[in-house]
């Protein structure tokens, strides 16, 4: 039996993609729907397709403090929290509620196995990893969430969530679950990854990359386009910030049961998802104003989702994809369109799906291929990944509520 | 902090040297070890499915298969949570090989078998499984902090939630850091405590380090050599039928587990 979730209030929230570093940098290119994708100038070998890549990382290590953590991954978590005041916010939360009764949920696919890359590229003579790469915090998938508990001095239940593309939208289950039980006042959720050559050559080896610029839900689509990106959200109790405008409504979550890389043509197990958000959320779709979909531009998931679209929602629901402007950015993609859903409410603004030059036939009028300008009260993130881990989230902005 | 409290329904384990719960209790009570097993039988994996799974795929889905067929549910019906400190060390280990010298040359198969979600992903295929799967890891308090993910389901979805971590021996330059030697997995179905008559768990979160009843030197030895085995306290714990011990479930923070003695 479906259980409905109490709302918590999303008291801060941050994004860093190739669109730039926080969320005015995210507010105008949805605005100007300017894409961050730049021709690969990444991977060690040559590959001929489009990035979201990040910059400055390289030269921004990580303060002393933290040295044994220094990776890419993590100075991109590292430059994602300075951004929109986060860390106050954070702070603010630590002094309500002392530092044990705060959870830190994060999300990632690959963590920093870009260091580990690296370091088999010049192993020593005798066959062992390179002396500065020589460090266990950063061989691992749990580097992230490590490193960002370190850094935020947070004591409360503290776990990585690494279920491919979906990761950083599961965080939000896990949170809401912790909350709903007392096990915490408030978490920090979120997500972190970032380029290397194992998803671009992985992703590469199942044919799945596009040699241009991704069109999501384009007729002649060709594939993602990997990106990076970092996010987080500081989730709280209700009681404690009743005027909060911007609510997590509720979580869904679902196994596909087909396939270790292909979503089930079908789509039962993205509904099942769908209708277990929606029982959480206690809504119903005709009050959903606007789904940042999965959007990836791979051939199956967007015929998927777009029939999924068509079949369950009224016309009055508006639908997009952004990954034409930050790219796909694998685990730490749910936390990014989380934060694009979060402005998309904040502002009443219904994001055009980038990058399309001819929409694919299956899509229906629900498309919003330019901007739109509209009051939004309720919209859903989806997060569909590899080994069918599918998540939904539901957020609304309340008019209540003082302004965000 | 309050306290959850979970009935636990099934338990599975497989490491080289004790391949089931119940070979666990001859080790527990200071019997001579069996010979090593190979590996897993696996037998929840379609024959086409075991050729291409890696061995911590085949680990996680024996255990996992184990705890389900005790507990009684349809493994169909279940929530599942895997955890593993360091997912599979031989498929990262072969993506770095091949990524330093010939990166276009990655095979696909061993691509998707390196997520850190892939035992998660044979195994809602395998059972027909369509409910919620999740796969996260917390270090060397893996265990810890995803038997606190998979009790905090069970209690908000009221329902019954396998939960399975699991490690395998690594090797090359990453398993020479990291110095996980072993294979070892365990698994729980867990549901919310409401029969008197099931072994009941209750967890908290606490400033503790990790503290539990003396085990036999095997299982010491194991806890040494794969950060997986750090879940044998509370195995030992349900096969004593009561006790209490503290597991790391954070860097900082650990998970003291409570059993009422059952007589």
């Amino acid at each position: 039996m479906p259980v409905t979730s109490a709302p918590l209030a999303v008291t801060a929230y941050t994004a860093t993609s190739a669109v730039g570093a926080g969320l005015n940098a995210h507010l105008q290119a949805l605005q100007e729907q300017r894409s961050g994708l730049r021709r690969n100038d990444f991977s060690t070998a040559a590959l001929p397709c489009w990035i979201g890549r990040v910059d400055g990382i390289e030269t921004q290590p990580l303060p002393d403090a933290y040295a044994q953590w220094d990776c890419r991954n993590n100075r991109l978590a590292w430059l994602g929290l300075q951004q929109d005041d986060f860390l106050s916010h954070l702070q603010a939360a630590r002094q309500r509620y002392g530092s044990a009764r705060i959870a830190l949920l994060l999300g990632t696919s690959t963590a920093s196995i870009a260091a580990t890359e690296a370091g088999y590229r010049r192993l020593e003579d005798n066959g062992r990893l390179p002396a500065d790469l020589r460090r266990r915090a950063i061989h691992n998938p749990h580097s992230l969430t490590a490193f960002v508990a370190a850094a935020l001095e947070i004591d409360g239940p503290c776990l990585t969530i690494s279920t491919a593309c979906s990761s950083s939208a599961k965080v939000f289950a896990s949170a809401e679950r912790l909350i709903r039980l007392g096990m915490v006042d408030a978490a920090v959720v979120g997500g972190v990854d970032s380029l290397c050559d194992s998803v671009l050559f992985g992703f590469n080896s199942l044919e799945l990359i596009s040699p241009e610029p991704c069109r999501p839900f384009d007729a002649q689509r060709r594939g993602i386009s990997i990106g990076e990106a970092a996010g987080f959200a500081l989730l709280e109790r209700l009681d404690a910030h009743p005027h909060a405008s911007l609510r997590l409504l509720g979580c869904g979550e679902s196994s596909d049961a087909h396939h270790m890389s292909t979503p089930d043509p079908s789509g039962m197990g993205a509904e099942l998802a769908l209708r277990d958000v929606l029982d959480r959320a206690g809504i119903d779709a005709t009050q959903v104003d606007y789904i940042n979909l999965h959007g990836t531009a791979s051939q199956k998931n967007d015929a998927m989702e777009a029939a999924l679209i068509a079949r369950r929602f009224p016309h009055s629901t508006r639908v997009s994809s952004t990954k034409g402007l930050t790219g796909h950015t694998l685990g730490a993609a749910g936390i990014v369109e989380a934060a694009i859903t979060l402005l998309a409410l904040r502002e009443g603004l219904v994001p055009g799906n980038t990058g399309v030059h001819t929409p694919d036939p299956a899509c229906s009028s629900h498309f919003a291929w330019r901007n739109e300008s509209r009051p939004l009260a309720i919209a859903l993130s989806h997060s569909f990944g590899f080994g069918g881990s599918n998540a939904c989230l539901a957020f609304a902005r309340t008019t209540d509520g003082a302004a965000a | 902090m309050s306290a959850l409290c979970v009935q636990v329904e099934g338990v599975g384990l497989w490491t080289p040297l004790s391949t089931h719960f119940e070979a666990l209790r001859h080790v527990l009570a200071g019997e001579a070890l069996p010979e090593a097993a190979a590996r897993p039988p696996t037998e929840t994996l379609s024959v086409n499915e075991r050729r291409r799974a890696p061995e911590s795929v085949m680990v996680a889905i024996e255990v996992a298969s184990q705890a389900v067929n005790m507990s009684g549910h349809a493994a169909s019906d279940l929530a599942c949570v895997f955890a593993s400190a360091y997912g599979d060390q031989a498929t990262t280990d072969y993506m770095c090989r091949v990524l330093a010298h010939v990166p276009t040359e990655l095979s696909p198969t061993r691509f998707h078998n390196s997520v850190h979600n892939a035992s998660a992903g044979y195994w809602t295929i395998a059972t027909d499984c369509h409910a919620p799967s999740s796969a996260v890891c917390a270090g060397t308090a893996s265990f810890g902090a995803a038997l606190l993910e998979a009790a905090t389901q069970a209690c908000t979805r009221q329902c019954a939630v396998l939960l399975v971590c699991s490690d395998t021996a690594g090797v090359g330059p990453l398993g020479e850091l990291i110095g996980c030697q072993l294979a070892f997995g365990a698994a729980l179905v867990l549901s919310p405590a409401t029969d008197e008559a099931m072994p009941q768990l209750r967890l908290s979160w606490v400033a503790q380090a990790p503290r539990h009843a003396p085990l036999p030197p095997a299982c010491t030895t194991w806890m040494r050599d794969n950060p997986s085995a750090a879940s044998l306290p509370v195995l030992a714990m349900l096969a004593a039928g009561g006790g209490e011990c503290v597991v790391a479930a954070s860097e900082r923070r650990g998970l003291l587990v409570q059993m009422e003695r059952t007589t």
